[in-house]
């Protein structure tokens, strides 16, 4: 489809590309920055008003961007996860100051460059959005210029994704070299024939490197706890979520569109990586002392479930994928959402803030108590769903390994994220009562918590949704 | 009769735990209130659906399907029958019977009232929907909603070594469950057309190593609720720490959904498995009834020697369940439901002694018979109720498991006979140390079982006089049932 016929399709993208200009300009000169705060949420909201699903796949500007129902479902994923995100930071207080106004421009470039990679179907394309998205990770990790943790966690961010992205490129240029073509389906059928075969095989790994990376994918995770810990806790929140996502999608697809025909072959270094995965997370969280590291080292894990998907590859584990990462959205978004509230009333990113939170702040530890219980995988919540999806497709690929050592796995999750219900809980008040959550943070928490109670209770509606 | 009522049993307490979470957390008279009519509603509840149950019928009754989840097809299926309507109604009385014994209780622990009745409401609601569904997935859902509240209540409530017992609860549960969830998925995935429908799932045919592996799958997350031998050791720690109303909960009722689940899931979808495994099962029973006898007679805590006489009796259930013929069937769910009055009984007893006089060690008591004869009365009765003395309803359960499993084989019987002298032993040497003997001048003031205490007793107590002189009561409604499931494990 050529570049006019494609814009009427791309026109919620445009709005949206627009939309972040116009408030990165308007910050120049207005004063009041929670106005601009309103004015990116109006956009965002403006946008998935004017998604629409395609009804069959639309190979958009010359195929480089294949708008199908997975982009689809992406592209509201962005969107949620940025609206979310900014509702969260509305009330943040250190990024109060005059540099509000970009902080909430660049997410909205950040929700067009999401966006962007759930469709990019070309490996430039594929280069591009991915890189787009870190560019601006780093300079929203980085965004406290006053913090010294900050600094080093953006630092740290860029070179880690740098190298990462280096490598992946170059697995791109040998996947050029031997197909001579960008486009994914092009690239994808020229491996199918014979001497190409050991290429596949070579060229995936290159691109495990550079998107494990952004799943935070075991050996690749080390960035992570770091960049956790330093960035802006709404920015860590959706650190973990969107980007992490989109990285599940693109890896998706290109696994799907490239290298199908070698599933037996990388199929099993993905289930010694998700093994990998989960097992050093949960081990490594067990000893965290600070909620965001903490946190982190949980995102990891949950990575690793999630990894049991895109290992068994069938049609019930890319669905598992998705709806683990719907469930993973709410729940991860709003445990953010509770360390946000605490970080800002205590002051303290410690696991020690927490002592008694049931009696300085029932409402608080209720909440956070169901977002760790769906982190745990316990029913009836959307955490389970997912699980329960990620497990059901290993059993029906015979998977057996793999999921006993995930069901084993999730008992020692279990374990720390109980220490953090213990302490609210178990452990009497270390201070005064807490202030009620300022309004934002309380509708973000409110959504978060439905979301997570709606999609553990009537998962047929949300399946309904991504399956239309 | 009321149309939904298995519905209405399940979501009653939630609606109750909702309401008291509205209510204002000065207000503790009234949260109490209300949580105690709830379960009274659910009971009578009880009541309208054992007056509309059918007792000769073997299937399923007041069956209501609806469909949650069509991608995966599980429905929302409840349904009762020989089986499953004791056990729902154990869980009726006994939620009540706590409810009111955990008055005193909560108000030590600075009025946390609130949470304390809302999460109390939260889990019989998961009891109850574990004993009625009849759709896998919904069974485990309901299986897990039990662990989180129950975390919390031996957690926040218990004794000294609370946290540890809680989390160890916990997590050994959890282990168990997930490895059932798989299990799960196994059958689900090895039927066809697929489904989780427990209806349709029984009498589809699968091959003897898969079963076996299932199996086992299963065992897991039953055997470590029951416990049985090698998985028990999160019983004595959960049991001992937690609140006396807790305490009952776990012995009355939590303990048979272990073994309940061999009734409702292992037998009939495995059962070629079952016959395969039945010497297993045996063993693990004999070393269940002996080493919990052994363990509960070497106790000085009065509440530890509880816990591990429920080992010991639960083994019993056990081995009528490996006996796999109609007469250890008839005693292993007699079994269950005395088990669940008598020792839920007698950590009632335990709880008001321990809440006069702050210990529970049995070589610091003495002479009390004298002093609280109200309670040494009702003590004895529990003490003889639970070593099988004739004409209380022990004696009927234990005798019939024995029974069943002398048809099994001499050995097994020979050798679980053990556990009833071993009880007779630990329950009157307990009777002695704790009422007869001198009396020690530090409970020279103690008051005798007040009312509210005895009002906790006494339904139970009815209970086990009219079981064991006329057990037919209460077996009409089991056997059509067990005879049934008989016929589809395949041996007479």
């Amino acid at each position: 489809m050529n570049i006019l016929e494609s814009l009427k399709y791309f026109i919620p993208e445009l709005v949206l590309l627009g939309g972040a200009f116009f408030v990165l300009g308007v910050d120049l000169f207005i004063k009041s920055k929670r106005t601009i705060g309103l004015l990116s949420l109006f956009v965002l909201v403006l946008t998935a008003a004017l998604l629409k699903a395609p009804a069959q796949p639309l190979p958009l500007f010359y195929g480089m961007f294949q708008l199908d129902a997975f982009a689809h479902f992406f592209r509201y994923f962005a969107l949620a996860a940025v609206a979310f995100t900014l509702l969260m930071a509305y009330s943040y207080a250190p990024l109060k100051g005059p540099y509000e106004g970009e902080f909430y421009g660049l997410f909205l470039f950040m929700a067009f460059a999401l966006i962007l990679v759930a469709g990019a179907n070309n490996l430039l394309m594929i280069f591009l959005s991915v890189e787009f998205v870190s560019m601006i990770s780093y300079l929203l990790v980085g965004f406290l210029k006053k913090d010294a943790k900050s600094k080093e966690a953006a630092i740290k961010y860029l070179l880690f994704g740098s190298m990462a992205s280096a490598v992946m490129l170059y697995g791109m240029s040998l996947l050029y070299g031997a197909s001579g073509s960008l486009a994914l389906p092009a690239v994808g059928n020229a491996l199918f024939f014979a001497p190409f075969k050991t290429l596949a095989h070579v060229s995936v790994l290159f691109f495990f490197v550079g998107l494990g990376f952004k799943i935070s994918m075991a050996p690749f995770h080390m960035w992570a706890p770091d960049v956790y810990e330093g960035a802006p806790t709404p920015v860590t929140a959706f650190l973990t979520v969107a980007p992490k996502a989109l990285g599940f999608a693109v890896f998706m697809r290109v696994l799907a569109m490239v290298f199908t025909p070698s599933w037996a072959h990388w199929s099993v270094l993905l289930t010694a990586l998700s093994i990998l995965t989960m097992t050093l997370g949960n081990l490594t969280a067990l000893s965290q002392n600070n909620i965001k590291r903490f946190l982190a080292y949980s995102s990891i894990a949950q990575a690793g479930y999630i990894l049991m998907g895109l290992a068994v590859f069938s049609d019930l584990g890319r669905q598992g994928v998705l709806v683990y990462l719907l469930a993973y959205l709410f729940t991860n978004l709003g445990a953010f959402a509770v360390v946000t509230l605490i970080g800002e009333q205590t002051g303290s990113e410690d696991l020690a803030a927490y002592a008694g939170l049931s009696q300085r702040s029932p409402m608080a530890a209720a909440f956070l108590t169901v977002f760790l219980v769906s982190l745990a995988g316990i029913p009836p919540l959307a955490g389970f769903i997912g699980k329960y999806y990620v497990f059901a497709a290993a059993i029906q690929a015979k998977f057996i390994t793999l999921t006993v050592v995930a069901a084993v796995n999730s008992v020692i999750a279990a374990y720390y994220y109980f220490r953090i219900v213990r302490l609210m809980y178990l452990v009497p008040a270390s201070g005064p009562a807490l202030a009620p959550a300022p309004r934002p943070l309380f509708i973000t928490l409110g959504l978060m918590f439905a979301g997570v109670l709606l999609l553990g209770l009537f998962p047929a509606f949300f399946l309904g949704l991504i399956w239309r | 009769m009321v149309p939904h009522i298995l519905s209405w049993i399940i979501f009653v307490p939630l609606l109750g735990a909702f309401a008291v979470l509205f209510v204002p957390k000065r207000s503790a008279p009234l949260i109490k209130w209300i949580a105690l009519s709830t379960t009274i509603v659910v009971f009578g509840l009880a009541c309208l659906a054992l007056a509309s149950f059918q007792p000769a019928h073997a299937g399923f009754q007041m069956v209501e399907r609806a469909m949650w989840i069509p991608q995966f097809n599980v429905q929302y299926l409840l349904g009762t029958d020989g089986i499953s309507f004791p056990m729902v109604f154990l869980t009726a009385i006994i939620s009540l019977l706590a409810c009111l014994a955990s008055f005193p209780h909560v108000r030590v622990k600075d009025g946390r009232e609130k949470e304390y009745y809302f999460l109390y409401l939260l889990l019989e609601t998961g009891m109850m929907g574990t004993f009625l569904a009849l759709d896998l997935f919904l069974f485990y859902v309901f299986w897990e909603v039990v662990l989180v509240p129950m975390y919390f209540l031996i957690g926040i409530w218990g004794g000294p070594r609370r946290e540890y017992a809680a989390i160890k609860f916990f997590l050994y549960t959890l282990a168990g469950s997930l490895f059932m969830l798989l299990g799960i998925l196994g059958v689900y995935f090895a039927s066809s057309p697929h489904t989780f429908d427990m209806t349709q799932l029984v009498g589809m045919p699968r091959g003897l190593c898969f079963q076996k592996v299932v199996f086992l799958a299963f065992f897991l997350g039953f055997a470590i609720k029951v416990p049985i031998f090698p998985f028990h050791t999160w019983l004595p720690d959960a049991h001992v720490e937690a609140p006396t109303p807790i305490s009952v909960i776990l012995a009355g009722v939590l303990l048979k959904m272990g073994t309940y689940g061999f009734f409702r899931f292992s037998y009939p979808l495995f059962p070629e498995a079952t016959v395969w495994f039945q010497p297993a099962m045996a063993v693990l029973a004999i070393l269940g009834i002996v080493y919990g006898g052994f363990v509960a007679l070497a106790q000085t805590d009065f509440k530890k020697m509880v816990a591990y006489s429920s080992v010991s009796h639960m083994g019993f259930v056990l081995l009528g369940l490996a006996a796999l013929n109609a007469n250890g069937f008839r005693g292993a769910m007699l079994q269950m439901f005395t088990h669940g009055t008598i020792t839920g009984g007698l950590f009632l007893l335990v709880g008001v002694l321990y809440d006069r006089a702050h210990t529970r060690d049995l070589n610091g008591f003495g002479g009390l018979g004298a002093q609280m004869p109200a309670y040494a009365g009702i003590l004895t009765f529990f003490s003889l109720a639970s070593l099988g003395l004739p004409a209380l309803s022990g004696f009927v359960s234990e005798f019939l498991v024995l029974l069943g499993s002398y048809q099994y084989s001499k050995v097994v019987t020979g050798l679980s006979t053990l556990g009833i002298i071993l009880a007779a032993t630990y329950l009157l040497y307990m009777i002695q140390r704790v009422l007869l003997g001198k009396l020690n001048p530090k409970w020279a003031t103690l008051a005798d079982i007040n009312t509210r205490e005895v009002l906790t007793l006494a339904p139970l107590m009815a209970l086990i006089l009219a079981i064991g002189i006329y057990p037919k009561i209460i077996l009409d409604y089991m056997i059509p049932t067990l005879d049934a499931l008989l016929k589809v494990v395949k041996v007479t």
